[in-house]
């Protein structure tokens, strides 16, 4: 049997198997500031910035069946020098790939201050024993992972037994905990409603996530403004009144520069410039890269760009 | 010097905002052309598409349902001479757009007319709102344009979406109308224009299952068998006037759903 | 990599933080609104010169330059004006097949929308507002107005039952300087569709959308005379409401002038809405979605310099979450962006007036007087024009003349309270009762202070949302009649039997 982690004081355990009410969240009215905040004209200097910022803080993705060595050693290097070109573009911040291809990722990024996340725990489904899940976990840890991205078990939440989603993610921190920061997938589009995306939340976070994740990104509903904003209020919310610094990730359907620099715009103004660090904030993407590196491109030529001269992969 | 030879056009049906030939490859001579006579298969695919886009057309904010139908209005407007030129003329032509701006006008003031808030004996607040019913079939009466929008208004500005069967001896000037509707920001598959026989045709709509409401307003032939076959899943069955404007005909179309919560600290 | 290795690894901070984010400047370009030199008065469907004489200048409130010179109209041209509108009245314009002047109120929708750009840009010069809010709020609306009441124009007799509506007349409008535009949608657009004709005098500070808006009448082919516009500070107003040709008076403004137009109507049988101020109550019960609800709070009185009548300008928090609520209200204030009203990125605006701004800090200063904390985020505020930093004061009693009275700026008051009894009778405490807010997740609660309050609008779980097709207006000195949905037709009718 677990035992908790010791937590930041004041903190409401949802240990119930119905949840106390933990705060709810008006839909109409956060969709419609979500809405607001997108409409910020970020120009020139403050668009390079934000570009910029977007590579650092970029985990870039692959989570095929296909993906082979071949694919994730090419992935890799695209990620630590992503412009070949322009010495000035930095290096992402992780490359996210699937456990059996840890190594090969760990491989190319030696030497470099990039990081290999691993997904964990039956990704993306998580509709398997814990016992499988907990051994997925150990592997990649062991393997060298410095992240690992887990899947809260939905099922378990959209039934009621949070107090199995919370062992979960307590279980996994614990082997995660000193050698790898643990990020917890809530896949929001299974969750039905913005008051369960804050419920697993506050969920996640007391069971010792280091960083709260929207989405798997396979399915067609992933991060969306609205529901970031969500999540980044918990977080705000667990920061004021217990001092507990929790990341956020944006993972799924971030495809355009202009996206993501609206999911940079909401963190800048619900949580201020101290998230704005890879240690603090991640957007989970893969062809999103290309699409920074051509705006980047634009602003520094003043040409609207052809994405030939970009290399895949 | 010699004539200029003109192209000459294809009349083809109007679904899911396309203009597909019939599947069945058939056509009929109507005014002199060539015209496309939809299929059963027709039919089926152009309610499962009324369908599909009910949730968006239902979805929008009633201003935004009110803007489309002025648009429409807008282009049959520009095209006035092709339609008046297909229809009884410009009389009817100007009468068909004037009542579709009339009903272009309701779409954001039905639920203050129709609709209520009722005090109840108790500390409940009560209110009703009108909704669309859903998918509704329109057997088109002459005149063939102002028929055809006197009957199709109402119908759509509520919120519903129509499968039309259009005139059978003057079907032109529907596939007209409907490419106003194709360039008046309406979406694919809100409005679609059934060309063909009337008797093949109408059995068919009246028995579909999915069907929600029939106009049979334009029905010739046994009407009352038609009534028999919408009863099969209890049909709206609405016998309007083919020359009429009012709340009525779109309420006609409207269901009415009550609501009840307490009030209280 | 050895395990040691591993986790120093994972322990290095990896990336520093930034100092700063500031966004660049995003400008929307002025030269879309052409601004004249100098405008006449509009009468009779052309702009003539005032027989007055008298002009003034109006100015860009943001940097207190001058716009343009426009018209002082005296008692000769407000009959002048009168005048044109009582023929267009009699020649045609009541006589007018209904679904035709529905036709004409549709042309001018459509054309706001085709204009809206250089609409939105001329409102944030001439007024100070940002242009976010002009672009995004004002604009629309008044076209969503015209294009309501457009539908109503040729249905009235579905939104009287048993009576044969008719129209009064001229109808003699006045409006306020803090939505100019949608003010005038407001007004003008229910009085057409019933089939009245209009003399309205825009706010003396903001003249020049109305006076643009008189190009839209141009291209929609309005027969002159129906609409008049005519400029002028409050002797005009003042003329407009004595003359005894017009059938119908609709003023928005301050209660004070509201209660000296009541007067001079007294015994003359003469139609009145007025449309007043207000000073609302924003109640926040302690389960409401804190965050959205803070976003509401700043919202109901920070949204166009609080220069709103309907303004939640009394915070009511339920004690229990008042410091929950205070600080995120502050965290949230210190977000906002004051500045140029059309850098795209500004969140508050310049206040309208050199008077207003002086009546503002007046009223502050009363309450630093009589004893409430003031808070007021850093805020860097651009050199000229006229500016007031987003002010929040607590430990406000009830009694507090920043609790009373309208201020109409960026200015809010928070008072606690322990029951929904106590929060609906602080509400209700005050001779205005225009509008009111209630965030709370318990439905019933929502619909029971609903009941209870006294105003002419209640917001649940939102604030400061319009609708042409929902009718506003106030209890009380807030004013009387409303404007907005069927019920908007009514002070344009007379209501003959069937």
């Amino acid at each position: 049997m677990a035992s908790a982690p010791v937590l930041p004081g004041g903190f409401e355990l949802p240990l119930e198997p119905r949840l106390p009410r933990l705060g709810s969240v008006d839909a109409v009215a956060l969709e419609e500031r979500a809405a607001s905040l997108a409409t910020r004209s970020i120009k020139r200097d403050s668009k390079v910035f934000a570009l910029d910022l977007a590579i650092r803080v970029m985990d870039l993705t692959t989570l095929e069946g296909a993906d082979t060595p071949g694919k994730v050693a090419a992935l890799s290097s695209k990620g630590i020098h992503p412009d070949p070109s322009d010495p000035n573009i930095p290096s992402v911040a992780a490359i996210c790939v699937y456990p059996n291809l840890v190594p090969y990722a760990l491989e190319r990024i030696k030497g470099t201050n990039v990081r290999v996340a691993a997904v964990a725990t039956a990704f993306p489904s998580g509709q398997s024993s814990l016992a499988v899940k907990l051994l997925e976990t150990r592997e990649v840890v062991e393997a060298g992972a410095h992240e690992v991205d887990m899947v809260i078990d939905r099922g378990a939440f959209l039934s009621g037994r949070y107090a199995a989603v919370y062992d979960e993610i307590v279980r996994v921190k614990e082997i995660c905990a000193g050698r790898a920061h643990l990020k917890v997938i809530l896949e929001t589009g299974e969750l039905g409603t913005y008051d369960n995306v804050r419920r697993a939340s506050l969920l996640a976070i007391a069971g010792g996530a280091d960083f709260i994740k929207t989405s798997t990104g396979k399915l067609p509903l992933s991060a969306t403004l609205p529901v970031q904003l969500c999540m980044l209020e918990v977080i705000r919310d667990v920061h004021e009144e217990t001092g507990r610094v929790v990341g956020m990730k944006a993972a799924g359907g971030i495809r355009q520069s202009k996206q993501a620099v609206q999911y940079l715009v909401q963190v800048h103004e619900t949580l201020g410039l101290a998230w704005l660090t890879p240690d603090r904030y991640r957007l989970g993407a893969s062809t999103l890269l290309n699409d920074v590196l051509m705006q980047i491109r634009k602003e520094r030529t003043g040409r609207y760009q052809n994405p030939d001269y970009f290399t895949v992969d | 010097m010699t004539k200029r030879l003109e192209v000459q056009k294809t009349y083809k049906l109007y679904i899911g905002g396309a203009f597909p030939r019939s599947e069945s490859g058939r056509t009929y001579v109507a005014e002199g052309a060539n015209v496309a006579r939809a299929s059963r298969k027709d039919l089926r695919d152009a309610v499962r598409i009324a369908r599909q886009a009910g949730a968006g057309w239902s979805g929008m904010t009633a201003y935004n349902r009110g803007q489309v139908l002025y648009r429409i209005a807008e282009m049959m407007e520009m095209r006035a001479a092709e339609l008046a030129a297909l229809c009884r003329g410009a009389a009817e032509v100007a009468r068909a757009v004037d009542r579709m701006v009339w009903y272009a006008g309701w779409s954001d003031k039905l639920a203050q007319v129709i609709g209520s808030s009722n005090p109840v004996a108790g500390p409940y607040f009560n209110f009703t709102v009108p909704e669309p019913t859903g998918v509704t079939g329109i057997l088109a009466p002459e005149p063939p344009l102002l028929g055809l929008i006197s009957r199709l208004a109402p119908v759509i500005v509520g919120g519903n979406t129509a499968v039309v069967v259009a005139s059978e001896a003057h079907p032109l000037v529907a596939i007209e109308f409907a490419e106003c509707l194709a360039t008046a920001d309406v979406p694919g598959g809100v409005v679609n224009i059934l060309t063909g026989l009337r008797g093949e045709l109408a059995p068919q709509i009246a028995s579909h299952m999915d069907v929600a409401a029939l106009d049979l307003t334009g029905a010739d032939g046994d009407v009352a068998e038609l009534e028999r076959l919408g009863a099969e899943n209890v049909k709206r069955i609405v016998r309007g006037r083919p020359d009429t404007q009012s709340p009525y005909e779109i309420a006609a179309f409207l269901e009415l759903k009550t609501v009840w919560h307490p009030i209280g600290m | 990599m050895t395990k040691e290795k591993r986790e120093l690894a994972h322990r290095a901070v990896t990336a520093a933080i930034p100092t700063a984010w500031d966004y660049a400047p995003a400008p929307e370009a002025r030269d879309i609104a052409k601004i004249q030199e100098r405008y006449g008065l509009f009468i009779g469907g052309k702009f003539v010169e005032p027989k007055s004489g008298e002009r003034y200048t109006t100015i860009d409130p943001a940097r207190e330059e001058p716009l343009a010179e426009v018209a002082q109209a005296g008692k000769a041209d407000v009959d002048r004006a009168v005048r044109a509108a009582r023929k267009a009245f009699a020649n045609g314009w009541s006589t007018l097949r209904p679904n035709e002047r529905a036709k004409y109120l549709f042309r001018i929708a459509r054309l706001l929308q085709e204009r809206s750009r250089e609409f939105a840009v001329l409102e944030s010069i001439n007024g100070g507002k940002p242009i976010r809010e002009s672009r995004d709020v004002d604009v629309p609306l008044a076209a969503a107005h015209f294009f309501y009441y457009a539908g109503w124009a040729d249905k009235l007799e579905y939104a009287f039952p048993n009576r044969k509506p008719r129209p009064i007349g001229v109808a003699g409008q006045i409006i306020p300087w803090n939505f100019p535009l949608l003010m005038l949608a407001w007004k003008i657009a229910p009085a057409l569709a019933a089939g009245n004709t209009v003399v309205l005098k825009p706010a003396e500070t903001t003249p020049l959308s109305a006076l643009l808006f008189c190009d839209v009448l141009r291209q929609a082919d309005l027969p002159p005379g129906v609409v008049n516009i005519i400029t002028g500070d409050g002797r005009t107003g003042a003329e407009l409401v004595s003359h005894p040709d017009v059938n119908k008076i609709a003023f928005t403004g301050s209660t004070e002038v509201g209660k000296a137009i009541q007067k001079t109507l007294a015994g003359t049988g003469k139609r009145l809405t007025l449309e007043l101020g207000g000073k609302a109550a924003n109640i926040i019960f302690d389960d409401a979605p804190l965050d959205q609800a803070v976003e509401g709070i700043v919202n109901g009185i920070y949204f166009n310099q609080g220069h709103v009548c309907c303004a939640g300008s009394r915070l009511l928090v339920e004690e229990s979450i008042y410091e929950t609520v205070v600080a995120k209200l502050k965290r949230r204030m210190s977000t906002l962006r004051v500045g140029d009203p059309l850098d795209k990125n500004t969140d508050v605006g310049a206040i309208n007036s050199k008077q207003q701004l002086d009546k503002i800090g007046s009223l502050v200063q009363a309450g630093i007087d009589e004893g409430a904390e003031i808070y007021q985020p850093p805020c860097k505020l651009p050199e000229r024009g006229y500016w007031f930093v987003p002010t929040v004061f607590t430990n406000v009693a009830q009694s507090y003349r920043i609790a009373q009275e309208e201020i109409f700026g960026p200015v809010l008051s928070v008072l606690t309270f322990r029951t929904p009894d106590e929060a609906i009778e602080k509400a209700n405490n005050t001779p205005y009762g225009l509008s009111a807010g209630v965030w709370t997740e318990k439905g019933s609660r929502i619909l029971a202070m609903a009941q209870k309050l006294r105003a002419g609008v209640v917001w649940a779980n939102t604030y400061n949302r319009f609708d042409p097709a929902s009718p506003f207006g106030g209890y009380k000195e807030s004013g009387f009649g409303r404007e907005g949905g069927r019920h908007g037709l009514e002070p344009y009718v007379v209501l003959d039997d069937a």
